[in-house]
């Protein structure tokens, strides 16, 4: 079940990203980014990562990709016009792409054994659910993290107001 | 009193340093009588400090050598070398004679020196000199002494260029500097065969290898290394072929000429090579080369010397021949004669040099002996005391010089070498020749009508025009120094007079340190330094085997010859005034030849150093300076330009093109990290 | 049981055309979009990783991941705005003051 589970959402995440890459209005890359984001919220459910899963939906989808619609139709922007490319882009970095994808996926490959299997559901430390293993290390071990996070979030805060304002 | 302790000795050089660097640096601002009393003072110290260290090495019981020794100056393995003094007794008498002579002519310079502009500056480079003199005799090793051989050649091409606005006294240095360089070159060739073969270039390790080894005489190294140390005495000393410098070296202050290149720099070459004589002991072709080089040059010098109308000139010439008379000396193996014919030669030389600017003062800077006369009996105090030297580098007993030369001729005459029989009669022709050119000097000078006029300023301004060395000597040099006052024949101050008379008084019984035993004395000099000359092989041998007759029967004949030259220039300069010149018209090709001075420098000229500045110029400069040196800098720069081009192709504020670089960026790095494992394990 | 290595060819294959789109699009919001495409391809690479080899620590980095990646959509956007505002344009080709 889980291989069935993985090929259809990850077959799903893969056609999302693609028909992002060949859509020529922002919002159809941005919708598709949501039905990836949407699948790979399965994904990590089936590794066991429930609360990512949640977060996943509700932030990242669901705050974040609104934000980006927002900000695509408060600019109106259209479909893309053909400028002048950029040789550099295309020259270097089409390969360079590739070049990645290749070198990873052969060394993801060449460990395949090493690598083993994963199964479905989360593996409980001390832990009675995932949630509160996160927690428990996240508020112990990695509470200043944590904390600086949220002074960045204000900073950003900060900052997107005071980038966005109108000049009085 | 109480014996010197060992670490003053640091004192000796570094007194006249100190004086050099407060009259260097401040010597522009301060009074004369400032700067005077300050060169004076760290010139005093000194020679009381060497006085003091005489007499704690003389005292009995006293060591025959004393060192002092410094922290490691170069310490590598393999090779080691110290800042170290030592004092033997060779040491003791080189240092009296620079000490005590030098102070001798800085009192002199106060007084001659005393109109002169840049009068700090030439106290300044006079202690700086004496500083370099002191660590040359005192040095214990090869290397310091070759700092201290460098130093005296730098400082004599300051002194020398003193007048540094008169362009034949630049020139005169930058030759004098140039042809010290050839025989710097040669020592340091000597040096590197030293520390091949020897590991070490202190004295007393290399004299003890020596002389741990009684079978290396004549081995082909050693001759190798006392070849190439003769060739930088030669360079040093002023004998052929590079005595050329010396007598343009005269246009440099009288007293320059009377310190540097009479009593003290110009014997450092025979120094050394007494300082060597364990190493020159076992390399006889050495010698016999120097022996012969110095009898050739003695009689090429004073034959040149004849001739001369500048009085400087003659004083020049005559110092390269005595000086070729001390390197017979050591070649011979007579090293204490030489010695002590430097000794001597550095009374009577200085005195001559003295005495010949107060003359040249007192006719307000006439130097051409045709234009003197007459003035026995305006400048008395001059007179008698440069008769005193003229008599004794004569060699007129009992005056000083006589007792040395005389030395010298019998030991060389007495050696069981065959061809230093010539040389000695070389040595005795010049003798002769000495005493001929000395009293004509004198006859010219003191006797006879007054040829003298009385100069005004812009009349010597025309004769002093644009002379280079080169051409023919027939008009003698003007000495800027003192035709700055015209008032007339008077006898110089008594703060020129006064190292005069001493002088004159060491000329007339210096020599009496080293009356033979032939002569019913005790040659105390040879005693003297029988402890450092006591392992010489060549000269003990010469010494004993002649009985006191033959020395006797040879000091004689010197005598003879002598007078015969002062006779000769009775006649000449005296008696009948135009005898020269009819003589100079009949052996008019002889006459040429040496008025031409043997076309030497114009042989030097045309064929060393004209090829030499084409090279330079057209090869060195054109190709190498002009196109490598300025076009690789030219190069890089341009490469770098090519970079910087390429470079700000990829700023084209373009964010995708950004975009492309940095993914190919990371994909590289990927690989790197993934592949590279190697390479990261070793970095 | 799924291998784990296709969990991360598949977060691979989401960083490379992430890439390429990043490179291809000419829209400024859209290249911002792909941003975010590599950001959760390498989220599914570290949740993978915290599976296998049964760490929490891969699914907390995650969890930071999305703060900043928030965080960064928030004040990139406010700049798109505000470059919008003077230049006009969302054409990132048309973006370049900054030529040497």
């Amino acid at each position: 079940m889980q291989l069935a589970l993985f090929i259809i959402f990850g077959g799903l995440a893969l056609a999302g990203a693609l028909n992002l890459l060949f859509q020529r209005h922002p919002i159809n890359s941005a919708l598709s980014l949501v039905v990836v984001m949407m699948s790979l919220a399965v994904l990590y459910w089936s590794l066991g990562a429930e609360f990512l899963a949640a977060a996943q939906v509700i932030v990242y989808s669901g705050a974040i990709m609104v934000l980006f619609v927002f900000v695509i139709m408060l600019l109106n922007a259209g479909e893309e016009e053909k400028t002048h490319g950029s040789r550099a882009a295309y020259g270097a970095g089409i390969p360079g792409a590739a070049a990645i994808f290749c070198l990873l996926s052969f060394v993801f490959l060449s460990e395949r054994d090493a690598l083993g299997k994963v199964s479905v559901g989360g593996f409980l430390g001390n832990a009675v659910d995932n949630i509160a293993e996160v927690s428990a290390t996240l508020f112990t071990k990695l509470l200043l993290p944590f904390e600086v996070t949220s002074i960045l979030i204000l900073v950003a805060i900060l900052g997107a107001v005071v980038l966005a304002r109108k000049e009085q | 009193m109480s014996p010197m302790p060992a670490s003053y000795l640091w004192f000796i050089p570094l007194l006249p340093f100190a004086g050099f660097l407060i009259n260097g640096t401040l010597g522009r601002r301060l009074p004369r009588a400032v700067v005077s009393a300050i060169a004076l003072l760290f010139t005093a110290l000194p020679a009381a400090i060497v006085a003091w260290l005489w007499a704690t090495m003389r005292a009995a019981g006293a060591p025959d050598s004393i060192e002092v020794v410094s922290r490691p100056w170069i310490a590598i393995t393999g090779f080691h070398v110290d800042f170290a003094f030592t004092v033997d007794h060779l040491t003791l008498i080189m240092l009296g004679v620079v000490t005590g002579v030098g102070f001798l002519i800085h009192i002199y310079s106060v007084g001659y020196m005393a109109e002169e502009e840049g009068y700090w500056r030439f106290f300044a480079y006079l202690n700086l000199f004496m500083f370099f003199m002191s660590v040359l005799v005192l040095a214990e090793s090869f290397l310091l002494l070759f700092v201290g051989w460098e130093g005296v050649g730098l400082a004599s091409y300051l002194l020398i260029g003193f007048y540094f606005k008169k362009t034949s006294a630049a020139n005169a240095g930058k030759k004098a500097f140039v042809v010290n360089r050839i025989g710097d070159f040669g020592f340091l060739l000597a040096m590197f065969l030293l520390i091949l073969h020897f590991g070490s270039l202190s004295f007393t390790q290399v004299f003890a290898t020596i002389g741990q080894h009684p079978e290396w005489q004549g081995v082909r190294f050693l001759t190798a290394i006392a070849l190439l140390l003769v060739l930088g005495a030669v360079g040093k000393s002023a004998q052929i072929p590079l005595y050329v410098w010396l007598p343009d070296a005269m246009e440099g202050p009288t007293p320059v000429s009377a310190l540097i290149h009479a009593a003290t720099m110009v014997t450092a070459g025979i120094y050394m090579v007494a300082r060597c004589h364990v190493l020159f002991d076992r390399a006889p072709i050495a010698l016999t080369v120097v022996a012969c080089i110095g009898a050739a040059t003695a009689i090429f010098a004073a034959s040149i010397g004849m001739v001369q109308h500048d009085i400087k000139r003659v004083l020049a010439y005559s110092t390269v021949s005595q000086l070729g008379y001390m390197f017979m000396a050591c070649g011979v193996g007579a090293y204490a004669a030489g010695i002590f014919h430097l000794l001597t030669h550095a009374f009577f030389k200085a005195l001559l040099f003295l005495a010949a600017g107060s003359v040249i003062h007192a006719t307000s800077g006439e130097q051409d002996m045709r234009k003197m006369g007459g003035l026995r009996t305006r400048i008395p105090v001059t007179f008698w005391t440069m008769s005193a030297g003229v008599f004794a580098i004569a060699g007129i007993p009992p005056l000083a010089g006589f007792f040395s030369k005389d030395e010298i001729l019998y030991q060389t005459f007495a050696s069981p070498n065959p061809i230093f029989k010539l040389l000695w009669l070389i040595g005795l022709v010049t003798a002769g020749m000495t005493s001929f050119y000395m009293f004509r000097l004198w006859f010219k000078t003191f006797f006879g009508e007054s040829r003298f006029e009385q100069h005004s300023l812009d009349h010597y301004g025309a004769a002093v025009d644009a002379r280079s060395s080169t051409t023919l000597a027939a008009v003698a040099e003007h000495d800027e120094s003192q035709a700055a006052h015209s008032h007339g024949v008077h006898e110089s101050p008594w703060i020129m007079l006064f190292p005069l008379v001493i002088l004159a008084i060491l000329s007339v019984i210096g020599g009496w340190v080293g009356v033979p035993a032939a002569l019913g004395g005790h040659n105390e000099i040879e005693h003297f330094l029988d402890p450092v000359f006591a392992s010489g092989v060549v000269a003990e041998g010469a010494a004993s085997s002649a009985g006191h007759g033959l020395e006797l029967g040879l000091a004689a004949l010197s005598v003879l010859v002598a007078l015969a030259g002062l006779y000769v220039a009775y006649l000449f300069y005296y008696k009948k005034p135009g005898t020269a010149a009819e003589l100079a018209e009949r052996a008019k090709p002889a006459y040429v030849v040496l008025q031409n001075k043997y076309w030497v420098d114009e042989f030097y000229a045309n064929f060393l150093v004209i090829p030499l500045m084409m090279f330079t110029r057209g090869f060195l400069e054109l190709i190498f300076d002009r196109g490598v040196v300025n076009g690789s800098g030219r190069a890089a720069g341009f490469v770098t330009r090519i970079f910087g081009w390429l470079a700000r192709k990829q700023i084209s504020g373009n964010i995708r093109s950004y975009a492309g670089w940095l993914a190919i960026g990371a994909a590289a790095v990927i690989a790197v990290m993934i592949f590279g494992r190697s390479l990261w394990v070793h970095l | 049981m799924v291998p784990t290595a296709y969990y991360l060819i598949l977060a691979a294959m989401l960083f490379s055309i992430g890439i390429g789109a990043f490179l291809i699009k000419r829209n400024v919001i859209t290249i911002f979009i792909s941003i975010e495409l590599m950001l959760n391809g390498v989220n599914l690479t570290f949740v993978a990783f915290a599976q296998m080899w049964h760490q929490i620590s891969g699914q907390i980095f995650v969890f930071f991941v999305m703060v900043v990646a928030a965080a960064e959509a928030a004040v990139g956007l406010a700049i798109i705005i505000s470059i919008f505002r003077t230049r006009q344009t969302l054409n990132v080709d048309e973006i370049d003051l900054m030529n040497s």
